[in-house]
């Protein structure tokens, strides 16, 4: 699955870190019908986690309730240098995960 | 408006002022040309501008890598033969015509003529996640660049039948396009503001179909709406109207992706 | 005095019984949530543009006035919506580590309704805070 990633490279020790994620994700909502009439089945993004170093600091339960190309805002304190992770799964169980690097000072 | 792009499509004007187009009456004046993105709410209207949510992002960066990878029998990539730096006007330029096969391409066409001729590689299918991806990447590198297409010689017989089916009534409905974005422009449709209906931020994201898709799936959207027969995709008379929207479009920057309702 | 108190409230229910209880449906958080605890109004700041450009991607902010600390903080933010056919939207878990207390995202609205954050903190005490918002093109609702 594509995503985007937006995080500082670098930060100091306890400064705030925005994050932003877009990923691709049709978020099929189920209640839609294609062009015979027929019910397009529900296929959304249904949990995303953040874990900085291993450590989960920000998860989410979604749902068709999130417009598709999910677009998520956060934030977490710089701790340590290391990596972001990012995982999320769709209800056909389809995983996506993403990676950033983080170099934290003082 | 700046002042600057005011000057320059005015010269732009100019400069294509041979007797021939100087004589074409145009629906909507050039210095009334106001892009998609003028009709825009304020939230879209953000959207658009943001460099990093913009969800046609997820498909110009996804062409950026497919622009590299290798692909067909020659295991060619695009970035073999051209460098991103050189592609800048691609997109402002198209549709134009290809002077080894005297055909009329739009982006879409090119990309899958350099496939077959020069990369020994399967055409891509339109709406294809791939062929998204890299007419997003390619018109994105002309972002700002003002359109000016070339309606002279060659492509002078596909500017006129582009503008015949512009005027054509059709339809359940008996509408040309001229009634709607030449005559009605900037009035109310149910909920909806008439835009000019120009190609410019081609791919655009639409919100209507939760993904990006190309100038051909608006132009078929716009039929559906009219109760119009749809052509099939790369149809003829679509190329056509692609270089009449273009010219009608003079001077308006590229403004890939675009996001719209 | 108390009886025509009373006889006024009780045609006031009467009138619009079916009102009175839609309200109270639409904005409690389901019961999974706060398993009844009082839910407060404050500390919640949901932000929601007045009219939708289309209800297929609408902006949305959610703050909570937090310090984030160990001992002070945000555990979980809870979105729901009057009127989408699946009303809770989504939920959000925090923690101080999460440094703010501030999450942005974009949402699918199906029609001009009323959305609700409900913010647990980790003291245990619930707070929310309820936007309406106009939409003209619904989605879910309205197909093309």
């Amino acid at each position: 699955m594509a995503a985007r990633i937006q995080i500082p490279r670098q930060a100091k020790r306890g400064e705030l870190v925005e994050i932003r994620v877009l990923i691709q994700h049709p978020m099929e909502t189920g209640f839609r019908h294609d062009d015979v009439g027929h019910l397009i089945k529900r296929n959304v993004i249904n949990a995303f986690s953040c874990r900085y170093n291993g450590v989960e600091v920000f998860s989410a339960d979604l749902s068709s309730g999130i417009a598709a190309n999910p677009y998520l805002q956060f934030y977490t304190v710089a701790e340590a240098s290391g990596n972001l992770e990012f995982t999320w799964i769709d209800d056909e169980g389809v995983q996506g995960s993403e990676r950033q690097p983080i170099a934290v000072s003082g | 408006m700046r002042r600057g792009s005011r000057v320059a499509r005015l010269l732009l004007a100019a400069a294509f002022a041979a007797p021939g187009a100087q004589a074409q009456e145009r629906g909507i004046p050039l210095d009334q040309l106001k892009s998609g993105s003028a009709f825009l709410g304020q939230d879209l209207g953000a959207l658009q501008a943001d460099e990093f949510a913009n969800p046609g992002m997820l498909w110009v960066e996804r062409g950026a890598k497919l622009w590299r990878e290798p692909a067909g029998k020659k295991s060619l990539a695009c970035a073999s033969c051209h460098k991103e730096v050189n592609m800048r006007w691609v997109a402002a330029r198209y549709p134009r015509i290809d002077s080894r096969s005297g055909k009329l391409l739009n982006l879409e066409g090119r990309i899958n003529l350099c496939r077959a001729q020069r990369m020994g590689a399967e055409p891509l299918r339109y709406e294809s996640d791939e062929l998204l991806a890299l007419t997003a990447f390619l018109a994105r590198q002309s972002r700002g660049v003002l359109i000016a297409v070339s309606i002279e010689g060659p492509p002078r017989a596909h500017f006129e039948a582009g503008r015949a089916s512009y005027d054509l009534r059709r339809g359940q409905m008996n509408l040309a396009c001229s009634h709607c974005h030449d005559a009605n422009w900037g009035k109310r449709l149910l909920s909806e503001t008439i835009s000019q209906g120009h190609p410019n931020a081609y791919p655009a994201y639409r919100l209507e179909w939760q993904t990006l898709g190309s100038l051909q799936r608006r132009m078929r959207a716009c039929l559906s709406g009219i109760r119009a027969e749809m052509l099939p995709y790369g149809a003829q008379e679509y190329l056509d109207l692609e270089l009449y929207l273009a010219w009608r479009a003079q001077g308006l920057p590229i403004e890939t992706p675009g996001v719209r309702r | 005095m108390k009886r025509r108190e009373f006889l006024a409230g009780l045609a006031g229910t009467l009138a619009s019984p079916g009102a009175a209880l839609a309200q109270a449906d639409a904005l409690d958080p389901p019961a999974w949530v706060t398993y009844g605890a009082p839910v407060r109004k404050g500390k919640v700041k949901l932000e929601l543009p007045q009219l939708a450009d289309n209800g297929n991607s609408v902006p949305i902010r959610i703050t909570v006035d937090s310090p984030m600390t160990a001992a002070d903080h945000v555990k979980s933010i809870h979105l729901y919506s009057e009127r989408n056919p699946v009303r809770n939207m989504a939920n959000f878990y925090l923690g101080p580590r999460a440094g703010r207390a501030e999450i942005n995202s974009r949402v699918r609205l199906a029609g001009s309704q009323r959305v609700t954050a409900v913010a647990q903190l980790s003291d245990g005490t619930f707070w929310s805070d309820t936007a309406p918002i106009v939409v003209t093109l619904s989605a879910c609702l309205d197909e093309s």
